[in-house]
C-alpha cells in the first residue's frame, strides 16, 4: 500500500446476549468515567474544536452500547467533560447502537446517516444537539492522527 | 463529446478532502450561515477552513464552488452580498446562486467570477435558463430533479449554458425550489432559513416496538424496528389518505443514475452533482470513489459499460432509506 496505512475492516456483528446481560449487571460508573476522560484527553490534544464544544456547555449525554450492556452518562460543564455516576431523568442527547456500529462510525468506515437509515444507530432527545455533535465528529480530522501514530507498532504492513 | 464534471458535496474540510482524494472534479460547499440551503448546526465553512479547502483543491487541480443559494430575506440583502464578496475574495471558482437579486449583484460586482444557477432557482425549461444567461451571464445551470432524461436533453439542445444534473443522493420531491411543506409544518424552509425540516423541530421517539418521528408535533412516520428510516421531511412521510396509510408523496430513497450514466454522457450533460453536504466525509468518499470509477468507465466505453456490483452495493448502502430510484429521469410522463 502506498502509505502503508491499513485500517482493519470492522464487520457488523452482535456480541452474544450473555455479554449484555452480564454487562448490564456490572457497575456503569467506570464507563462514564473512562468516556469522560477520553473526551477530555481529545479536547486537550486540540482534536475537538473549542468553538463547537462551547455549544455543548451544560448539556447531558448518554451513550448506550446495546450488546455490551454498557451505559455511559456524562455532561459538558465549565469547559470539561464530567462523568455522571447517578443520572437523574432523561439526558439531553442519547446515542444507542451495537458495539460494531460505534466502531464503524468512529473509524470512518460507515457514515452516521447510513447507520441511522438502516436503524443501526438511534438518536433520541434534542435533535439539533445531536446534529451538532454529529457534525462536530464528522469535521474532525483525527483518523490520520491516531492511526498514523499507532502504525509503527500496531499496524505495520 | 463533453466529459461531465463530477461535482461532490462538502460540509466540512474533512469532507472536501475526501471528495478531492476520491476523484471529484468540483467540490461545492456553503458558509456557516443561512445564505446556503444546508444551514445545519456545526456544518459548513468559515473563512479559514474555506481558504484551506480552496488551497487543497487547487493544488490538486480541482475546483471549489460556493453555494449561496437561498433567497435574500427582506432587510438583510447585505448578508447575501457579503457571502458573494467573501467567495470572490478567497478565490472561489464559481458561485451557485438562486436569487435573481444576488445573481445580479454577483454579475455586476464580479463579472469574471463564474456564476451557476442553483437548483433552488427551479429553472426547468431552456427559456428560464437562457433568460438567466442573458440577464446574469450564468455559465452553468443545475436542473431540478423533476425532468425526464428526454426533457433534460431538450434543455441541453436549446441552450449554450452548461447543464448540471443530479446523479446521486436524497431527493427533493417534485417541487424543488418551490416547496412549502417544511414551511407549512415549521414556518421555516430551505429558501428562507437554509434548512428543510430544521432539526430543532424534529423529535425521534423510540418506543419498545416502533419509532415515531414528528416535525413540530406533526407525526410524519412510525417505523417498525426492522424498517429503514429516512430524513424527517413531510414529503417522505406516511400519511393516511382515504383510509390507507402509505408514502402518499414519495418514498424515502436516494436518486442513483449508475445505470444511465452512458445516456447522461451521450446527451451532453456538463456536470453530475452528488447531493449530501449534510453527510459525513465517509459518505462523500464512498460515493465519490464509486461514481468516479463508473463515470470514467461510461466515458471510456459507453457501448460496453456495465454497472459493477461493487458500485451498486456501495451506493445502495449509503442511500436514504437504503433504497435507490431513478427518480423522474425514467418516468413516462411528458
Amino acid at each position: 500500500m502506498a502509505n502503508g496505512l491499513i485500517i482493519p475492516t470492522i464487520p457488523p456483528f452482535t456480541l452474544p446476549s450473555l455479554v449484555a446481560r452480564l454487562g448490564a449487571r456490572l457497575p456503569q460508573w467506570p464507563h462514564s468515567l473512562n468516556l469522560a476522560l477520553a473526551m477530555n484527553a481529545a479536547k486537550k490534544l486540540g482534536v475537538l474544536p473549542e468553538e463547537s464544544l462551547q455549544e455543548l456547555e451544560g448539556r447531558s449525554f448518554r451513550v448506550t452500547v446495546l450488546d455490551t450492556g454498557m451505559v455511559a452518562d456524562f455532561t459538558y460543564n465549565a469547559g470539561a467533560f464530567r462523568p455522571v455516576f447517578v443520572p437523574t431523568g432523561k439526558p439531553d442527547l442519547h446515542f444507542t447502537a451495537r458495539l460494531s456500529a460505534f466502531l464503524q462510525m468512529v473509524s470512518r468506515q460507515e457514515d452516521p446517516d447510513t447507520l441511522f437509515f438502516n436503524r443501526s444507530l438511534s438518536i433520541e432527545g434534542d435533535t439539533e444537539l445531536g446534529l451538532r455533535v454529529k457534525n462536530m465528529l464528522d469535521a474532525l480530522e483525527w483518523p490520520q492522527v491516531s492511526w498514523q501514530g499507532m502504525r509503527p507498532t500496531l499496524l505495520k504492513t | 463529446m463533453v466529459k461531465p464534471q463530477l461535482v461532490c458535496p462538502a460540509g466540512s474540510l474533512a469532507a472536501l478532502k475526501a471528495a478531492v482524494d476520491n476523484g471529484a472534479d468540483d467540490v461545492y460547499l456553503g458558509f456557516r450561515n443561512d445564505t446556503n440551503a444546508r444551514n445545519f448546526a456545526g456544518l459548513n465553512f468559515d473563512d479559514k477552513s474555506l481558504a484551506e479547502g480552496i488551497r487543497y483543491a487547487h493544488q490538486r487541480g480541482r475546483k471549489v464552488l460556493a453555494a449561496i443559494n437561498t433567497y435574500a430575506q427582506a432587510g438583510r440583502f447585505a448578508d447575501w452580498t457579503r457571502s458573494v464578496d467573501t467567495a470572490a475574495k478567497l478565490g472561489i471558482d464559481a458561485v451557485i446562486i438562486a436569487d435573481p437579486g444576488v445573481l445580479d449583484y454577483a454579475a455586476q460586482t464580479y463579472p469574471d467570477m463564474r456564476r451557476h444557477l442553483s437548483v433552488q432557482a427551479s429553472a426547468t425549461s431552456y427559456e428560464a435558463v437562457n433568460f438567466c444567461r442573458e440577464k446574469f451571464g450564468i455559465q452553468r445551470a443545475v436542473l431540478p430533479r423533476v425532468l425526464t432524461l428526454a426533457q433534460v436533453e431538450n434543455v441541453i439542445r436549446n441552450t449554450e449554458v452548461d447543464i448540471e444534473v443530479f446523479g446521486f443522493g436524497s431527493l427533493c420531491v417534485m417541487n424543488e425550489g418551490r416547496c412549502w411543506l417544511s414551511s407549512y409544518a415549521t414556518g421555516e424552509s430551505p429558501n428562507t432559513v437554509g434548512a428543510c425540516s430544521p432539526a430543532k423541530y424534529v423529535q425521534w421517539e423510540k418506543k419498545p416496538n416502533e419509532m415515531d418521528v414528528r416535525l413540530n408535533g406533526i407525526l410524519i412516520d412510525r417505523y417498525a424496528n426492522d424498517e429503514n428510516a429516512g430524513y424527517p421531511t413531510i414529503c417522505k412521510g406516511r400519511f393516511e389518505v382515504e383510509g390507507e396509510t402509505y408514502y402518499a408523496m414519495e418514498e424515502p430513497a436516494s436518486l442513483n443514475v449508475l445505470e444511465m450514466l452512458p445516456e447522461i454522457v451521450r446527451i451532453g450533460v456538463a456536470a453530475i452533482k452528488v447531493e449530501g453536504r449534510q453527510r459525513s466525509p465517509t459518505y462523500v468518499a464512498q460515493v465519490t470513489r464509486n461514481l468516479r470509477q463508473a463515470l470514467d468507465a461510461a466515458i471510456a466505453s459507453p457501448q460496453s459499460y456495465k454497472v459493477k456490483p461493487v458500485w451498486a452495493a456501495e451506493l445502495g448502502k449509503v442511500a436514504e432509506g437504503s433504497q435507490i430510484t431513478l427518480g423522474a429521469y425514467n418516468r413516462p410522463w411528458r
